[in-house]
């Protein structure tokens, strides 16, 4: 499969803030690819960079072979964006909205009605077409939002966190969505910091932090710079004191990493069955209650944190 | 082009969607026109202008029955409360009076006014006929008043040119059938003459505030002609802000980035934001102008001069707009800018108390508001213009309107419209 995303040393800077630094990456035609990272890793402004809304301070990109700086417009009809935030008009019907962005792609007559309820079909919402955005729950509207995207039907889509602030079901339905439409040969650029739907979607995965594209490969590929590691996850109470039990934890012998999200513990091993009991023991001596354990095959999570220190939630 | 149109027109649309946008834009000006014409007792027949006491030095040179019969009209008890006249002396003097600005405007009835009306018996042996006019030296810093004054006069002038025509006509007529010999002639024309000096007995010459249109309707000034244009121009401010804010809030709520990375290029997008904006504050003047119309039976004047000056209105205020838009940084900076301009323009712009009765300065200010010009030109409508009368304001509403949009344009090119 031929490249359709080229990009080279693309770096922004927000005055002297480096938000993106010379990262360099490409996207097989009918590939899902994410970018998975933290909140402000660069994700969105590298998206907006590669969509031709921010001009790059330095490199380039070319989709589907037009750069994205010296031909904007052609990139512009080979591309959809489905931006993180809504972006909607909340006083126009469904239908009124999916027409009006599909005008602005340049789509007249019937084949933009026709596309229009081909797309009301696909995002499930051709009984509530004729209602005002405002009046959709938060999924609807991100159903709409969605489909604007896929109006004129782009060679390569870009969706920015898609999934954030949704409900489960909503949530399931987009990433089910993601991908029905890479089965009709779509590619995908998908960021995300929901390290579940990374793993769910992708053929291949870029990791990017503070700008920097640190990883990139399949799963199996980036899982195996962890090496064979297992990963155990400690519920404690919330009064507990996490801080001083990780501390510990680092003592244990075969204990290889350990560290503290949203109250849970992490202790990353070659073997988890070898440090339980160790684990246990200086959990009990510091009169500390854990509620669970989960045991981990190794993750994305796991090589962010291998790679990073941190969590993807830090 | 047509990206431009359709963005314009889903603008529109937004607009009159908004619920709150549809008080301001119609509601309020509509009341408001209402309740201040409750106030000056317009709808209870008892309605003055709110235009009273327009001072005005009449010079009358002629020794005929003509230039005392303008005098009588402006002493009249009919337009009593609207004009004060003052009679003068000197042509000189009444000048120097309209350039001190201590009256709207000066009427010098020239000697032989009358003579060059009814001729005398040795003008027609003369075969001299010679055109005596009178003069307006008009104030012009007074713009309403002068054209008050100048559409009384104009009245009177047409009455007298169609007695003077006919009364030529009738006496020659008489002359070449042998009714009267030419000695007769000199003593039939005064006699016309003192039939139309006579005639405001007889409610034939009767002069209101009243002119007349080219197909001869009679027009009225009515007070809601004045308060009606000075609300409407005033939510019209209203209207340009609320447009230009859909600007910064299209930006923040993403739809700006999203158009900006579909294949539509910034000149579009703006061009359609700017011709939504104008389209919403037409459609926002032309449904107050023809509800007005309806439910008051308010007379606009001229049909033609009032869509044009509505346009050009429009395209001064929508420059205004515009400029607001890209000098402030966020909706609610637009929101608040917005209000405080559309109520200082109101005020300055005559929409609350007429512009004449405003110190000097005020008046010279006055005219950085698309209101001020928009009002002169829709009271010269409403005292019976037409198109052709409006060449200042509409010259003057034109050219703030293009400099607000290049002053516009070229902050709106420092601003990175794509960020957030």
């Amino acid at each position: 499969m031929a490249n359709i995303l080229e990009v080279q040393n693309l770096t922004k800077n927000y005055g002297d803030f480096p938000a993106v630094k010379g990262i360099s990456f490409s996207i097989k035609e009918g590939e899902i690819f994410s970018l998975l990272g933290p909140n402000g890793a660069g994700k969105t402004t590298t998206i907006s960079m590669l969509s031709t809304l921010y001009a790059p301070t330095s490199g380039n990109a070319t989709i589907a072979g037009h750069s994205v700086t010296k031909q904007p417009m052609d990139v512009r009809n080979a591309i959809g964006v489905i931006p993180q935030d809504l972006a909607l008009y909340e006083d126009l019907s469904a239908r009124e909205n999916l027409t009006f962005w599909g005008q602005m792609y340049g789509l007249s007559g019937a084949s933009l009605k026709n596309r229009v309820e081909e797309v009301l079909g696909q995002i499930g919402l051709v009984d509530k077409a004729k209602d005002r955005i405002k009046t959709y729950s938060g999924g609807m509207k991100r159903r709409v939002n969605i489909g604007v995207g896929l109006l004129h039907k782009p060679k390569l889509l870009f969706m920015d966190e898609p999934t954030v602030g949704i409900d489960p079901q909503s949530r399931r339905a987009i990433l089910d969505t993601v991908k029905d439409l890479n089965k009709q040969g779509m590619t995908v650029l998908y960021t995300t910091h929901y390290m579940e739907e990374a793993e769910e979607l992708s053929d291949r995965v870029g990791i990017i932090d503070h700008g920097e594209l640190i990883a990139i490969g399949t799963q199996k590929e980036l899982t195996k710079q962890v090496g064979e590691t297992e990963t155990l996850i400690l519920h404690i109470g919330e009064n507990e004191d996490p801080e001083a039990l990780v501390t510990a934890f680092k003592g244990i012998k075969d204990v290889l990493e350990a560290n503290v999200v949203d109250h849970e513990i992490s202790v990353i091993t070659h073997s988890a069955k070898d440090v339980l009991a160790s684990v246990v023991m200086k959990a009990n001596e510091r009169g500390i209650k854990i509620h669970s354990i989960d045991i981990r095959e190794p993750n994305l999570e796991a090589v962010f944190l291998h790679l990073t220190g941190r969590a993807l939630r830090d | 082009m047509l990206k431009t149109f359709l963005i314009g027109i889903k603008d529109v649309k937004l607009a009159f969607r908004d619920r709150a946008a549809l008080i301001f834009m119609l509601l309020a000006p509509f009341l408001l026109t209402l309740g201040m014409g409750l106030v000056t007792g317009r709808f209870s027949g008892s309605g003055s202008s709110g235009i009273s006491d327009i001072p005005v030095v009449i010079v009358n040179l002629d020794d005929g029955e003509m230039g005392q019969a303008l005098v009588d009209i402006f002493n009249s008890e009919e337009l009593a409360e609207l004009v004060e006249p003052n009679l003068g002396t000197s042509p000189e003097a009444a000048r120097r009076q309209v350039d001190e600005d201590e009256v709207a405007a000066a009427i010098i009835i020239p000697a032989g006014f009358t003579r060059s009306i009814i001729p005398q018996q040795e003008d027609f042996a003369n075969g001299d006929s010679e055109v005596v006019k009178i003069e307006m030296y008009a104030n012009p810093a007074r713009p309403t008043s002068a054209g008050i004054i100048k559409s009384i006069l104009d009245e009177f002038m047409s009455r007298i040119e169609e007695g003077s025509l006919s009364g030529q006509t009738s006496i020659l007529q008489m002359v070449i059938s042998g009714r009267i010999t030419p000695e007769q002639a000199e003593a039939a024309g005064e006699e016309m003459g003192k039939h139309l000096q006579d005639a405001p007995e007889d409610d034939t010459l009767a002069i209101t505030l009243n002119t007349s249109t080219a197909d001869g309707e009679e027009i009225k000034f009515d007070v809601l002609a004045f308060l009606a244009p000075g609300m409407a121009l005033m939510f019209l401010m209203y209207t340009v802000s609320y447009g230009g804010r859909s600007i910064l809030t299209e930006k923040s709520q993403g739809t700006l980035p999203r158009l900006l990375v579909s294949p539509t290029n910034a000149t579009q997008i703006l061009g359609g934001k700017v011709f939504g904006i104008f389209l919403t504050g037409a459609a926002q003047m032309l449904i107050l102008i023809g509800t007005t119309s309806l439910l008051f039976q308010l007379k606009w004047g001229d049909a033609l001069g009032v869509i044009v000056l509505v346009l050009v209105a429009v395209f001064g205020a929508t420059g205004w707009g515009m400029l607001i838009t890209a000098l402030a940084r966020t909706p609610a900076q637009v929101g608040s800018i917005g209000s405080a301009i559309m109520l200082i323009f109101g005020i300055l712009g005559g929409s609350f108390i007429s512009l004449d009765q405003m110190p000097p300065l005020v008046q010279t200010i006055s005219r950085i508001t698309p209101n001020a010009w928009a009002l002169d030109g829709f009271t010269t409508l409403a005292l019976g213009g037409t198109l052709a009368n409006l060449s200042t304001p509409i010259t003057a509403l034109l050219t703030m309107g293009s400099i607000l949009f290049v002053v516009s344009v070229i902050v709106f090119g420092r601003k990175n419209l794509a960020q957030k």
